[in-house]
């Protein structure tokens, strides 16, 4: 007789719906006085933190090209050594005037949603080699079963983006400027999320 | 907190076979909202196996009370009270301490509290539908709130969710993120939802149904209903130079 391993089974995911921001942004719509700010908001430094100041804007798109005006987007990245302020890292301590976590509702009316954070570095992979800066991305909205991950990495880190690991993974070239953000004027970073279709960004099982 | 040190492994493969797809036609809108082309997988790196964490002390203390932390002074929301508790453990049956729990939810008729929510029912002066909590050092969670009412929902013509709560929540790594429903033992809207029949895995349905639980129900007051979470399991610490196993 085969031995019973007795592991549980992860919850199944369901949709975050349309409203959304009635549990994880509720200032965001108009429900205020539960909580004083909404989880995630406002720049993820403080004034003391290290590194580059940077902006991140971008849209979500669907299978039709259209914004999607409803959709929540996480991101989660280190700070400008390349630690990440968790317990689970074990390389160091990261900035503590940086919380590595940020979250943002896409704009109602166009769909925008944006980051006020830091430049992160870079993040050793499992075997030892280095992989570029990056950010993680989630994002969860009506329509969207499971939450989506995927990565932004920088247009300036050619080379460190030429050797890292997790890019290699990416069997169809061209498919790797989906995660790469635009650079606009200023530190502003353009990163576009297409859910499906000619340009559909590279989403991972991770 | 407990005394355990951080676990600092990467996690199980998710088992994407108990979770929906993301192309599920019955649910109109995953239709142009999927992903065509395969997901690239990666074993978990720093990027994932680390999280977000948050102290108990950004709480407030009616934060966890639906009933009473939207309410004008004095006054209640209409409709059925009920405690709402249970535990959130990892695939190896641990619990997981210090993981932040979001909630959000329909009034008693099935209203939402949101700008683009047109649904006739009215809208309750005195509920809000949104809270949180952490768990505690075994796990544990709970909060107050009203029974939600079933909604209709411009899908077929004539869709009805299932009384639901909708969940978030954070485990100890980035890839443990989850956003789920839980639904109510007996409601049989349950089985016509085209967004509960998403989940190809019946098991997995029964999972996220919440059992009545009259042992903590507290009486002449409110009924309880008892949901356990389970987040995605931690690969051994046991190859990592510590003994404690799985």
């Amino acid at each position: 007789m085969v031995q019973p391993l007795h592991y549980l089974k992860e919850s199944a995911s369901q949709t975050a719906g349309p409203y959304v921001h009635i549990g994880c942004t509720p200032n965001f719509v108009g429900i205020e006085g539960i909580f004083s700010e909404d989880l995630g908001s406002g720049a993820l430094y403080n004034a003391n933190a290290k590194g580059e100041r940077i902006s991140i804007r971008g849209t979500v798109y669907d299978g039709g090209g259209n914004p999607l005006k409803d959709a929540l987007i996480e991101i989660w990245q280190s700070d400008a050594q390349g630690l990440y302020n968790s317990p689970s890292e074990t390389r160091g301590a990261a900035d503590p005037n940086f919380r590595g976590w940020g979250r943002s509702p896409g704009n109602m009316e166009t769909g925008e949603f944006i980051f006020e954070t830091i430049k992160p570095g870079k993040v050793p992979f499992n075997n030892g080699e280095w992989m570029a800066p990056h950010i993680t991305f989630w994002v969860v909205a009506r329509g969207i079963n499971i939450g989506l991950q995927t990565r932004m990495y920088f247009p300036e880190e050619a080379d460190a983006n030429a050797v890292d690991p997790v890019l290699a993974r990416v069997e169809h070239k061209p498919r790797l400027a989906t995660l790469i953000a635009k650079k606009e004027e200023g530190n502003i970073y353009r990163f576009d999320i297409h859910l499906q279709g000619d340009a559909e960004t590279v989403f991972f099982d991770i | 907190m407990t005394n355990r040190p951080p676990e600092t492994g990467p996690f199980f493969a998710r088992d994407r076979s108990i979770h929906p797809p993301a192309y599920a036609p019955a649910y109109k809108t995953s239709i142009l909202r999927s992903p065509q082309r395969a997901l690239i997988s990666l074993e978990g790196t720093k990027s994932e196996i680390t999280g977000p964490v948050f102290g108990h002390n950004m709480l407030n203390p009616l934060d966890n009370d639906l009933i009473l932390n939207y309410a004008r002074p004095g006054e209640m929301p209409i409709g059925p009270r009920i405690l709402v508790h249970g535990r959130v453990l990892d695939e190896r049956g641990r619990g997981v301490d210090g993981a932040l729990v979001e909630f959000w939810q329909a009034n008693a008729g099935g209203r939402y509290r949101h700008k683009k929510e047109t649904y006739l029912a009215a809208v309750d002066p005195n509920f809000g539908g949104v809270g949180r909590t952490i768990t505690d050092a075994d796990g544990n969670y709970w909060f107050k709130t009203i029974l939600p009412g079933a909604y209709p929902w411009p899908n077929g013509v004539n869709d009805w969710r299932p009384a639901h709560i909708h969940f978030s929540i954070f485990g100890h790594g980035f890839a443990q993120r989850l956003i789920t429903q839980m639904y109510f033992e007996g409601d049989p809207m349950i089985w016509q939802c085209p967004i509960v029949k998403t989940i190809p895995d019946k098991a997995a349905i029964e999972r996220l149904v919440a059992a009545l639980d009259m042992n903590a129900a507290l009486p002449m007051d409110m009924r309880a209903y008892k949901f356990d979470i389970v987040l995605r399991g931690r690969r051994s610490t046991l190859f990592e130079n510590r003994m404690e196993g799985n």
